[in-house]
């Protein structure tokens, strides 16, 4: 019983929403997302400490509060 | 009560300066808040006041004695490490060996969002100020919670209760709470165990690093439900609760949602609304074991039997918050109340259909997406120093270099506030608690505050002898509504405790 009552609640229309959605759609919107995705990952690559190695070493910190 | 409440936050943030791995982490500290002060505040810097500071109350109704007190509990010696209270009714300091903002007090989670927010913005500004010291200091601050090499620093949360609360109903309904709440609030960390020894990512960046359910102490046996007992405020009346188990948030939601959530499970408990025992069998091992299982299928045993997700547990809560607010409120509960819960509930739902669709949302999300983007495309194993460096980088709070700013930068992250509101807070205090007048006495007669703290502003008068102590022992007095007018009347801090004492 308690599993039951522990289904994600959700309105009857944003259930009919997402099912609504043709497949195509998340297919295209997949596809945009990765594009976008792939300039981030570029856009960060620019920006990530370049000596991973040393960088991972060389972050010792105390222990706080 | 409803998400409202007096609550601060403070967070330590990592340090370090770039090309000395071996710099000392207090004075590069010192060096970052004594940049700030110099630099912003004017005339004579207020000392903190430590007179009303008590770091070893119990909440369970005792004093430790000082004698078996880890050095690293007395917080209320001041050692002459670097600390500054700041026009916005703020703290800087130094806290051990890295420096922290407390935030002015607040009456509301999105305040906390702006006042945290400010935080780091004068963190950043701090430690570019640093860098014109002698030396040129190149330092870099982190808002996370491990080095992932054993060592772990807070970032903590208060809310201020009622002391007629039985402190045994705060143990009992909110340690449940706090092991499952990670799958909203957690960071996300790459790295398992307090050494990150073991590879793989987990939700919390903290979880690994609590030992025991209930105690005091905050630096050793870190405990789920912390009992240092210091309300800054009437003790008769109420109690500040002190939680150490938060992860240190970059995500505006992710703080929105743990304070807001905080406060709702608190109302309850002080209100006696929570009618069923939700309590957890080993909180301790269950708390690590939900941050281990980013899938979020994990289950834990309730002592009445049923073995839920996280998640689930989460949605008992939600169910009984929805439960409350209708039944104290109805249609009459405010607007921020109203939020949290939908808000949480729509968090909830997506993390049990969806979790990645919380990439903008959430920082554990956000943050294993960009990972998970990183292994497909480079083939990484969770052991390469590359995703480790993506780790700590989330949270670098330099906006070029942060990678939580990048994704801000690029759209990716929603925002609950205004960059305006933002940069105000780093200056402006709230309006609706006593920081309005600590802030306020800071910003207008600086060179006659001698010390201040959050229960107190002393001024060094003119012509009087002696100091006088301003008493601000109720949080929600002193402010705008309250001395507004006063000090904008008062010219001089004489005129302004002449005021006050009529």
């Amino acid at each position: 019983m308690a599993q039951e009552h522990k289904q994600p609640r959700r309105s009857g229309e944003t259930e009919e929403q997402v099912e609504a959605a043709p497949e195509t759609d998340v297919a295209e919107r997949k596809e945009a997302l990765d594009n976008e995705t792939d300039d981030i990952l570029d856009e960060i690559d620019e920006v990530l400490e370049s000596n991973a190695e040393d960088f991972v070493k060389s972050f010792i910190q105390k222990g706080g509060e | 009560m409803s998400v409202r409440r007096v609550m601060g936050t403070e967070v330590e943030y990592g340090i370090a300066v770039t090309g000395q791995p071996s710099a000392n982490p207090m004075v590069a500290s010192s060096q970052v808040v004594n940049a700030y002060a110099a630099s912003t505040v004017r005339a004579r810097r207020a000392r903190w006041d430590f007179e009303e500071e008590s770091p070893l109350r119990d909440a369970r109704g005792f004093d430790m004695a000082r004698q078996v007190a880890d050095p690293s509990q007395l917080t209320d010696e001041d050692l002459g490490l670097a600390n500054v209270i700041l026009t916005n009714g703020a703290r800087l300091y130094v806290d051990h060996a890295h420096p922290e903002f407390s935030t002015p007090e607040v009456t509301s989670p999105l305040d906390i969002v702006r006042w945290d927010k400010a935080g780091e913005q004068v963190m950043l500004d701090a430690a570019v100020r640093a860098r014109q010291l002698p030396g040129n200091p190149s330092i870099v601050l982190y808002k996370n919670n491990t080095d992932n090499k054993g060592a772990s620093y807070g970032a903590h949360e208060n809310y201020l209760m009622r002391r007629s609360t039985p402190f045994a109903d705060i143990v009992k309904h909110l340690t449940p709470f706090f092991v499952s709440r990670q799958v909203v609030c957690g960071a996300g960390r790459v790295g398992r165990g307090q050494d990150g020894r073991q590879e793989g990512f987990q939700l919390s960046q903290r979880s690994d690093f609590f030992e025991v359910e209930v105690g005091l102490e905050t630096t050793l046996k870190r405990p789920i439900i912390n009992t240092r007992d210091e309300p800054h405020a009437d003790p008769e009346k109420y109690r500040r609760l002190h939680v150490i188990i938060g992860d240190a948030n970059l995500s505006e939601v992710s703080t929105y949602l743990k304070i807001g959530t905080t406060a709702l499970v608190l109302a309850m408990i002080e209100d006696r609304f929570i009618p069923v025992d939700l309590t957890v069998d080993g909180p301790v091992a269950a708390l690590r074991a939900v941050s281990h299982d980013p899938s979020l299928q994990h289950l834990v045993t309730l002592r009445d039997g049923r073995r839920l997700t996280a998640v689930q547990l989460q949605m008992e809560y939600l169910d009984l918050a929805r439960k409350y607010v209708e039944d104290r409120y109805g249609a009459d509960a405010d607007a921020q109340t109203v939020d949290v819960l939908a808000r949480w509930e729509s968090v909830l739902d997506r993390l049990e259909r969806d979790p990645m669709s919380l990439a903008g949302e959430l920082d554990w999300v956000a943050k294993l997406k960009l990972l998970e983007q990183y292994r497909e495309r480079d083939g990484l194993a969770w052991d390469d120093a590359k995703l480790q460096v993506i780790d700590y980088q989330y949270s670098d709070i330099r906006p070029e270099k942060g990678l939580y700013h990048r994704l801000l930068k690029a759209g990716r992250m929603e925002r609950l506030l205004t960059a305006q509101q933002v940069d105000d807070a780093m200056h402006d205090p709230p309006t609706d608690t006593r920081a309005y007048f600590r802030g306020r006495c800071l910003e207008k007669y600086a060179e006659h505050v001698a010390a201040a703290s959050w229960d107190s502003v002393i001024f060094d008068i003119p012509g009087r002898e002696s100091l006088q102590r301003v008493p601000t022992i109720d949080p929600l007095r002193g402010s705008r509504a309250h001395v507004g007018d006063l000090l904008e009347r008062s010219e001089t801090a004489a005129q302004l405790v002449a005021g006050l004492s009529r």
